[in-house]
């Protein structure tokens, strides 16, 4: 089997997602069925069908800014991942301290920080945002630099020969040779992205899948807690193969090898 | 910026001459060079073979100035410096995967923020010299070995150096495709001082104005060969028959004893 993301890649990523739900959902009815356990325990997928339907326009809502938080922490992450890769390997000062600093600060569990985050940027998006943008960061980091380092010597021996500057090496050689590790590392960043934003809403919020199940869950409706997680997959994964796509057209130049069984 | 690039595009005149003068240049407590002179005479076409490890590279870099002596001075022939007038080929073609060909050609003048409408068409110009006019566009993972070279070479005379280095440019491709660009380059660099350093004693032969052998990085460990033909010269011609022998002999005795034929 080949997955492949040209022309009809976006129809294939929707294609094997629909399968592979269809499988789970009959999976899961037929669990639900043999053992018999109570709805409010483990509904079955009609209960969750229903309540996706019933309350579709809620749910619909709450997804959307769920999305613009995970998005803007997607966008917002990367960037300053990419930038500080960037000073790292501009200033060799910096590579000294701030490697250091951003290992250390990786090792505070983001789950910690969330309540103070909610304190200091209040119940709205920032801090969702904020959280997103924390615990995508150092891996867009570690990838960039890492792509960043490892310029084949060829092209730096050759722009050396032309007298080219350091800003003009880092800008016309490093920076585009890095591309294929900064696109690893924005894509491990848009799986765990959704992470950051749901334990962002988790924590205090008024809007947000997070906060449906929440709410849900104290209320012991596990049916819209379902429905709530069925929709958070259905984005992070609509999500992934839409930057999986717009990763591979400005890698350009690479040539998939097909992968094939 | 425009006007005297395309002035100095009029103006072919030889290359100049390079003189090293006493020479000395350690490198990690190692000493590459001691005491080496040699002179290479301008507009002409330099080969220098010798064992792996003893200095050939060294030798080009510190042609180029991106090696800088202990001791001694490099200078051309008229006593001035060579900054600036160097262009550099090297064994891998170091193409730039995400740049079209024509692009990789002019990635000196990118690289120091001089493209001009002037640079692309002496791209341009260049590429159909060397056969890609048609691959302009391209990308360079669709070329194959000796396509890839031959873009590599265009893009080391856009720079316009007169002194132009290269460090085993054609040992990666097969015999062929060798010849075919022994043949292009030795009628592109004409008038160019040429700096060529390679593993093989037949492209030598056939290909250089004179060869050097370096058996160590002293001047007594130089062996210096001219040929008295004009390259690009056919496999048996009698100047690469008569001094074949001669310089197996050269290259694989390890003393050397002091007559050196020049």
């Amino acid at each position: 089997m080949t997955l492949r993301f040209d022309d009809n890649g976006s129809l294939a990523w929707i294609k094997s997602i629909v399968l592979i739900a269809a499988v789970v959902i009959i999976v899961w009815h037929v669990l639900v069925v043999i053992t018999g356990v109570p709805a409010f325990v483990f509904p079955p997928p009609t209960a969750v069908a229903l309540t996706l339907v019933n309350k579709a326009v809620y749910l619909l809502e709450h997804s959307m800014i769920t999305t613009v938080e995970i998005v803007c922490g997607l966008l917002i992450g990367s960037a300053l991942g990419v930038l500080s890769a960037l000073l790292l390997v501009s200033y060799e000062r910096s590579r000294r301290w701030a490697m250091p600093l951003m290992v250390m600060t990786q090792s505070l569990p983001v789950f910690a920080l969330a309540p103070l985050l909610t304190l200091w940027f209040g119940y709205g998006m920032s801090s969702k945002i904020i959280m997103a943008v924390l615990i995508i960061y150092f891996p867009v980091v570690a990838a960039s630099f890492d792509g960043l380092r490892h310029t084949p010597n060829e092209m730096l021996n050759l722009a050396r020969s032309m007298r080219a500057s350091k800003w003009a090496i880092i800008w016309h050689i490093r920076l585009p040779a890095a591309m294929p590790s900064m696109a690893s590392g924005v894509r491990v960043a848009t799986s765990v992205a959704p992470i950051g934003a749901v334990v962002g809403e988790w924590v205090g919020s008024s809007h947000g899948l997070g906060y449906v199940m929440l709410n849900a869950n104290g209320r012991m409706q596990t049916d819209l807690m379902f429905a709530a997680l069925l929709c958070l997959c259905v984005i992070a994964a609509l999500l992934y193969g839409l930057v999986n796509r717009l990763l591979d057209r400005c890698l350009y130049w690479q040539k998939d090898s097909a992968i094939s069984v | 910026m425009n006007l005297p690039t395309r002035m100095s595009s009029q103006r072919p005149g030889p290359g100049p001459g390079i003189v090293i003068n006493a020479v000395a240049l350690r490198l990690q407590a190692h000493a590459v060079f001691d005491g080496l002179s040699l002179t290479l005479s301008g507009g002409e076409y330099h080969c220098v073979l010798g064992r792996s490890g003893v200095g050939k590279t060294s030798l080009l870099n510190l042609i180029a100035g991106s090696v800088v002596p202990d001791s001694g001075e490099v200078t051309n022939d008229q006593g001035g410096s060579l900054g600036g007038q160097v262009a550099y080929m090297f064994q891998d073609d170091g193409l730039l995967p995400w740049l079209t060909v024509l692009n990789n050609v002019q990635m000196g003048v990118r690289l120091r923020g001089e493209r001009s409408r002037a640079t692309e068409e002496r791209a341009l110009h260049l590429l159909s010299s060397v056969g890609l006019d048609d691959w302009a566009g391209a990308l360079p993972g669709t070329l194959s070995g000796g396509m890839r070279q031959r873009v590599a070479l265009a893009r080391t005379l856009v720079e316009q150096c007169p002194v132009i280095l290269m460090d085993e440019p054609f040992s990666k491709l097969d015999a062929i495709t060798r010849e075919e660009l022994q043949v292009l380059a030795c009628d592109l660099l004409k008038d160019k001082t040429v700096v060529m350093v390679t593993h093989d004693p037949s492209e030598a032969l056939r290909i250089a104005h004179t060869i050097v052998v370096m058996h160590s990085g002293s001047s007594a460990g130089l062996s210096e060969f001219r040929l008295p033909s004009e390259p690009f010269r056919a496999r048996d011609h009698k100047d690469v028959l008569s001094l074949q022998s001669e310089l197996w002999s050269v290259l694989s005795s390890n003393c050397l004893d002091s007559k050196v034929p020049v």
